[in-house]
């Protein structure tokens, strides 16, 4: 039986607000993770050697263009344009600079350009939803896209993902690798998605949500959101609750 | 805690197909060249069934044992060793980098890869090792191995291969691959 909205939205709230900065690697409301959490307890200890350091990129690996993704066909793609922007930090608050931010993104009508994405609704162009940054040396990142409409997906019936955007991103060491996503204000989606809600503590879960911010948007062109990210590395409670 | 609060992870759920991998991503050297060599393996579900949609990326030394600082991973001039690479699992889960052999950070101690694991289902990214095999005083005296019960020691040492080393990511079950999670607070 594929279990609807309400099951799994019931099952969201008897596991809100447990302790974890992080997302609880077994979360069953979303059901992909039955088989792919581990069970053990992540093992703590010193980071050494590769460790320490992170792999280097430069502007050899990543173009001037490539954060524009509006730009990559011969047209402009539909949807409301926007820049997305802000800070990568690490744990202590200090900039990251000249790494490497990957994002990937469904079109404003909520589709990708990925063949296994068969959500119909219509494919633009003019729009792939693939951009690469280097931050700067305040660690700041930016790109220019339109923003991303919500999806279906088949975790239960009648599911639909939030408005989001996917980040890949790496700090000043390996244990700071990060990928996760950027949601918008305001979605009246958030409460229903088990995959933001996996994050099952309120305040940790707001870090995952850009802001509007008027002093990014641009007059005649295009709205601003703003979103900080911070490169912590694991927090010591990340497999805390996992089914043990 | 001083800094700011971290940024939780997220799913890299099913659709970074055409955004994270890219063309040579798993060949950090040409498979024909001196010393390179295959490290290769399923990522596997806890119903031993391989997980088509994750990544894996590697980061590691070279042969002289230094950390990399050389930029080019994701356009390689062909002959610059990065020490960095990434490969999607195939239709079976499979995957496979052609690269180097690390040598040992410190003298005396074991070589091994730095492994990320990300997958659709999969909350957060995984860290993991993978030690080489070949020199059992090494991995005897290493801290992280001689820390771990006897029957998971092994989830983090590649077998010997014709062409190199295979190595399995288990997510999940009776031979669940050990998984890291680096103690803050260093000079990184
Ligand atoms: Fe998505």
């Amino acid at each position: 039986m594929i279990p609807t909205q309400r099951e799994i939205s019931d099952e969201i709230a008897s596991l809100d607000g447990a302790a974890g900065a992080q997302p609880r690697l077994d979360y069953p409301p979303y059901r992909s993770s039955a088989l792919r959490h581990p069970r053990h307890p992540a093992v703590v200890l010193d980071p050494e050697g590769v460790e320490l350091a992170s792999p280097v990129f430069g502007p050899r690996d990543v173009g001037e263009l490539d954060a524009d993704l509006t730009i990559q066909h011969r047209g402009e793609p539909l949807g409301e344009r926007m820049i997305v922007t802000g800070r990568v930090l690490d744990g202590r608050g200090r900039a990251v600079a000249g790494q490497l931010v990957e994002v990937w993104q469904a079109n404003a009508a909520g589709r990708y350009i990925h063949q296994r994405d068969q959500h119909p609704a219509p494919l633009d162009p003019n729009f792939t939803g693939t951009g690469r940054c280097l931050t700067g040396p305040d660690g700041s990142y930016r790109f220019v896209t339109v923003k991303p409409g919500p999806y279906p997906w088949r975790n239960h019936r009648n599911a639909w993902r939030p408005a989001h955007i996917h980040f890949s991103l790496f700090g000043t060491a390996f244990a700071q690798r990060l990928v996760t996503q950027m949601y918008f204000p305001g979605d009246p989606l958030f409460p229903l998605d088990p995959i933001l809600q996996s994050v099952t503590d309120p305040a940790a879960r707001a870090r995952l949500i850009a802001a509007y911010d008027h002093d990014v948007t641009q007059e005649e062109w295009c709205t601003g959101y703003r979103w900080d990210i911070v490169l912590s590395g694991p927090a010591p409670t990340v497999f805390e609750g996992t089914g043990r | 805690m001083s800094g700011p609060e971290g940024t939780p992870g997220q799913t890299v759920g099913p659709f970074f197909g055409y955004a994270l991998p890219y063309p040579g991503g798993d060949t950090l050297v040409p498979p024909g060249r001196d010393g390179a060599i295959r490290l290769a393996g399923r990522v596997v579900d806890g119903a031993g069934a391989g997980v088509p949609d994750a990544l894996v990326e590697v980061w590691q030394a070279g042969p002289t044992g230094a950390v990399v600082r050389e930029p080019g991973s994701l356009r390689r001039d062909g002959w610059s060793f990065t020490g960095w690479g990434r490969a999607a699992t195939d239709p079976t889960g499979a995957y496979s980098f052609t690269t180097l052999r690390p040598a040992p950070a410190v003298a005396g101690g074991p070589a091994w890869f730095a492994v990320a694991v990300v997958a659709r289902g999969l909350l957060d990214r995984l860290l993991t090792r993978v030690y080489l095999p070949d020199d059992p005083d090494a991995l005897a005296g290493d801290r992280l191995l001689s820390s771990l019960p006897d029957g998971r020691r092994s989830t983090l040492i590649a077998r010997p291969g014709p062409d190199g080393y295979r190595f399995d990511v288990v997510l999940q079950g009776d031979r669940e691959t050990v998984f890291l999670q680096h103690r803050p607070g260093h000079p990184g």
